[in-house]
């Protein structure tokens, strides 16, 4: 009994109970407030104000309104697949399905495979890195110097890539990490400037002989590399790799609401949010929850799965606009979500489930 | 690397030659200027001589002297007047000068070409504007290093802080890229000095090149010297009209937007205007004009009253808009560049950089009152001669335009003309560079011009000027100073001169005499075939497949490729916005040279060696 009271202590003190689960109160937006398209690709927080990338423009969210930007206004393409903001600059970098484009207090400039030395025009990823933007396209990853000019493709060339349809990239001052879709998982080292490949042990197949032995599978679609932990998310469950050992989440074994995964991002390598087709999910190192409509009777719904697999369904008044998420970011506890059907923002509410 | 293997005995017999030679004269061009806190100096930025000049303001005499680095252009100094920190735009640094014993204590790191700096409020951060980098430095001044680098204009030159230090405003000499044969395109780009960030871009239509910035001690106005070329309709219209819309910015809360208003008047051009000064109690601005080597003096609120007038909008290309506000014009040194106002208002100084020396106006009488010599030497070289003819607008149709209104600052202007009057739309040419042509003859796009004399004499005359030409001496002199014009530093290169594994990579694409199959490129596909030599060029006339319906002849001149980063557009009538464009859009059938066998990497490759050239 006594040993049990000291194990709770500990969780409670990591924050680690069920009950300490974030609750929101979600507040949705769609072409009715003001968003271009209600199907939203990718969000960006930059402070007070919100980026949206839709199938049909850019959208920001500032001072309680939206404003639109088209390909009009020198946006590359209409389908804006990618955001990454400069926190230094606050310039936003746009990856579309027709070139990227940078945003920068109001200028729009543009960068293809014609006009630079960018890959190819499928921006499926972004991420800054001091002075370097890395980007993740179609036909390999490319990184631009931003003080130089200089692009560095990087492909089946002069990687481990045997597949060049990157998918998603996380850069951190030591590494950074390419999902690539079919590829597995890409590590570049930034003191030696090489590459490595992360790949499934069990190969190309949806059988998982050997779980946590390597990556979950190599159709990878994101990564979140932070301090020092990746999380990789894959079409057939997520991963986690401390840099020793890898350990894998599948939907019959964890809180995942899907093995099929868009997108992942982690606040601090342990803490992270999974954007998946059956919902949003969150995990706090020990227990799960997921925010959604309900797939079947579309009422708002939060499920809970504990420490100890006890699923629980926790009473909720609202819910993430649709149950396919794209992906998320984060303003301060609250958390804006990229869904099939528009834009969600849940506001965080205390345990009580009052606004804090 | 053939280049650099032939460019070692010229190198070689340069320097005997040099060894053997006088030291070359040296005139100090003074160009931008700042009052120290206490009124007492005026510091002078000379980029002839690389050096910082104080002047005391009270005998007109020089008190001081500090080297700073490679072609200073840009100056300020600390809120508390203890540091004085000069853009060094050759050394891409900014050197910090203590301003009491005017000793060089550090020189800090920017970007390239710093042409422009600026403090906060504070005196923490140093912004510096980077010309060739289009971007501006946030330097801290703590730890001495390059905190960010924010994204500018376009040859972003110019910098002024407002009097609370809460904004910069920045400008830039190029227009930003765009469409071609679409109007131009500048900004003023504000930056808040609390988060570091650019917080707006006042965007300039049919703008290109934007000097000199003021801001009216309250914040809520905002002057800045600009040009509107006339480059999409034929030069003809130089002598039917106007070529350059000599023009003011006029933006802030107390316009309510931005408006231009043009300078010019009719057969009474203002060309190049430069400098701006407003006078603290906003009765008055000062603008310099570098090609007609004036200083107007403006009613500034019959400005702002033109400014929110209802015809506003329309005044732009009014020739007798600046009637209602230009009170005189006074005329001044060469080619004078920066304006400096004391804060009593009573007296303005100009940088005549190509007298150099510094005009003292009187601002009430209205009239230069004293002239300060910054020790030039007595002998006026043929280069000097024919710089002061370079930077003259007295040679053009009602005196609109000189050689650097296009070439500014002796470079480019990011632009292309319809220079002949032969029709709208036809021989549209780019701008071509001046940096170290002396040898690459013949000159023009279609080759034409056999040598200098040709192209700046009588072809000037009749396609440019539609008036006088350069004859006799003065055409003599302003070929030995075109001659002269050296090749800025290249910043893609090593310190040690040795290539980059990618522009390694590219030199062997550059040279390589096979295609990737293994069949061999005709001669005349090869890159270094038609660009050889010390300057790329082969100078003869070549057919590259870039021709267009509108052009008379497809056979181009082969340019020289020497600093070919920095000269965008590119092609000959600057279709191609960029590098990559000359091959991914102009370059189909391989008739410029042989790349479509060649990956996205490979390409990418070949133009990081192109940048080093």
């Amino acid at each position: 009994m006594k040993r049990i009271s000291v194990f709770a202590l500990l969780l409670a003190a990591s924050g680690l109970f069920a009950e300490d689960l974030p609750r929101f109160r979600w507040e949705n937006f769609t072409t009715a407030q003001g968003l271009p398209d209600n199907r939203v690709y990718s969000v960006a927080v930059d402070g007070d104000r919100v980026w949206a990338g839709t199938d049909n423009g850019l959208a920001l969210y500032d001072h309680g309104k939206w404003k639109v930007f088209t390909t009009a206004d020198g946006l590359a393409h209409r389908a804006v697949l990618s955001l990454a903001l400069d926190k230094q600059t606050h310039d936003l970098w746009i990856g579309t399905m027709g070139g990227m484009s940078r945003y920068s207090a109001g200028r729009f400039d543009t960068f293809t495979q014609l006009n630079s030395g960018l890959a190819n025009d499928v921006v499926y990823g972004l991420a800054v890195q001091g002075d370097f933007l890395w980007v993740a396209t179609a036909a390999g990853a490319s990184r631009l110097n931003t003080r130089t000019g200089e692009w560095s493709l990087y492909n089946e060339r002069n990687t481990p890539m045997y597949e060049i349809w990157t998918y998603g990239v996380s850069a951190a001052p030591d590494k950074v990490y390419y999902a690539v879709w079919g590829g597995g998982v890409l590590e570049y080292d930034v003191k030696t400037e090489r590459w490595k490949d992360y790949n499934d042990p069990d190969g190309e197949t949806e059988i998982v002989l050997y779980k946590d032995q390597g990556l979950i599978h190599e159709i990878t679609t994101s990564v979140s590399y932070v301090n020092g932990i990746l999380w990789a998310a894959t079409y057939f469950g997520a991963s986690r790799y401390d840099g020793r050992n890898w350990r894998n989440f599948l939907d019959k074994d964890s809180g995942l609401p899907s093995n099929f995964l868009n997108q992942v991002k982690s606040i601090d390598g342990t803490r992270t949010w999974f954007s998946t087709d059956k919902g949003l999910a969150y995990f706090d190192g020990q227990c799960w929850a997921t925010w959604r409509p309900a797939l079947d009777t579309h009422a708002p719904e939060m499920l809970v799965r504990d420490a100890q697999g006890a699923v629980s369904r926790v009473p909720v008044d609202t819910a993430p606009a649709h149950h396919y998420i794209f992906g998320v970011d984060f303003q301060g506890g609250d958390v804006w979500v990229a869904t099939a059907k528009g834009l969600s923002h849940g506001i965080r509410l205390d345990t009580k489930g009052t606004s804090k | 690397m053939r280049p650099r293997i032939m460019a070692l005995p010229l190198l070689c017999a340069a320097v005997s030659s040099a060894a053997n030679t006088a030291k070359p004269i040296r005139y100090p061009s003074p160009d931008d200027m700042a009052l120290s806190a206490d009124g007492s100096r005026l510091y002078v930025v000379c980029g002839g001589t690389d050096e910082l000049v104080a002047i005391d303001r009270r005998t007109k005499t020089i008190a001081g002297r500090v080297t700073v680095g490679r072609l200073p252009r840009g100056v300020t100094v600390s809120p508390d007047g203890s540091r004085i920190y000069v853009a060094n735009s050759w050394s891409d640094t900014v050197s910090e000068i203590d301003a009491t014993s005017l000793r060089l204590l550090r020189n800090l790191p920017a970007g390239f070409e710093p042409t422009g700096v600026a403090l906060d409020g504070r005196g923490e951060f140093l912004y510096a504007a980077n010309r060739i980098g289009g971007n501006i430095s946030v330097i801290d001044l703590h730890s001495a290093t390059e905190a960010r680098r924010l994204v500018a204009g376009r040859g972003t030159s110019w910098l002024t802080v407002s009097a609370d230090g809460a904004r910069v405003y920045a400008t830039h000499i190029y227009p930003n890229p765009g469409k071609f044969r679409s109007p131009p395109e500048s900004e003023i780009t504000q930056i808040d000095t609390a988060s570091r960030t650019v917080v707006s871009r006042l965007p300039l239509h049919n703008v290109a090149g934007v000097f000199h910035v003021a801001i009216s001690t309250d914040g809520r106005l905002g002057i800045a010297a600009q040009m509107r070329p006339k480059n999409l309709i034929p030069l003809a219209h130089v002598e039917h009209g106007w070529a350059f819309g000599n023009s003011l910015a006029v933006f802030g809360e107390d316009i309510g937007g931005i408006v231009q208003l043009p300078l010019d008047a009719i057969e009474d051009y203002f060309s190049l205007p430069f400098g701006v000064a407003l006078a603290p109690d906003q009765s008055k601005a000062y603008v310099s004009a570098s090609g007609s080597n004036e200083v107007a003096i403006l009613d500034l609120r019959r400005l702002v009253a033109a400014a929110k007038s209802r015809d506003a909008a329309s005044l732009a290309n009014d020739l007798s808009a600046a009637a209602r506000y230009v009170i005189r014009r006074v005329p001044v040194g060469r080619n004078p560049r920066s304006l400096v106002l004391t804060p009593d208002g009573a007296t303005l100084y100009v940088a005549n950089r190509l007298d150099d020396s510094i005009a003292v106006l009187d601002t009430a009488r209205g009239e230069v009152t004293a002239t300060i010599p910054l020790g030039a030497p007595a002998e006026l070289t043929a280069e000097r001669r024919g710089e002061r003819l370079f930077y003259s607008s007295n040679y053009a149709f009602g005196n609109q335009f000189g050689c650097a209104n296009c070439h500014l600052d002796a470079t480019i202007d990011g632009l292309s003309w319809d220079l002949e009057p032969d029709g709208f739309g036809v021989d549209i040419v780019d701008n071509r560079s001046l940096e170290d042509i002396g040898d690459t003859a013949p000159y023009k796009w279609n080759g034409g011009n056999p040598d200098l004399q040709t192209e700046c004499g009588p072809r000037t005359e009749r396609f440019f000027f539609r008036s006088q030409g350069f004859r006799g001496d003065d055409l003599e002199d302003l070929v030995s100073f075109i001659k002269s014009i050296p090749l800025r530093p290249n910043r893609f290169r090593l310190p040690d001169g040795q290539l980059t594994p990618a522009q390694e990579r590219g030199q062997a694409i550059f040279e390589r005499t096979i295609r990737k199959d293994g069949t061999p490129i005709p001669g005349e596909l090869q890159c270094l075939v038609c660009h050889s030599g010390p300057y790329h060029t082969s100078q003869v006339l070549a057919d590259v497949g870039t021709g267009k319906p509108t052009d008379r002849s497809p056979q181009i001149d082969i340019p020289h490729l020497t600093n070919v980063v920095y000269s965008a557009p590119y092609l000959h009538d600057g279709s191609a916005r960029t590098l990559e464009e000359i091959w991914t859009v102009f370059n189909p059938n391989d008739k410029h040279g042989v790349t479509n066998d060649l990956t996205k990497d490979e390409l990418n490759d070949l133009i990081e060696y192109l940048k080093t050239l």
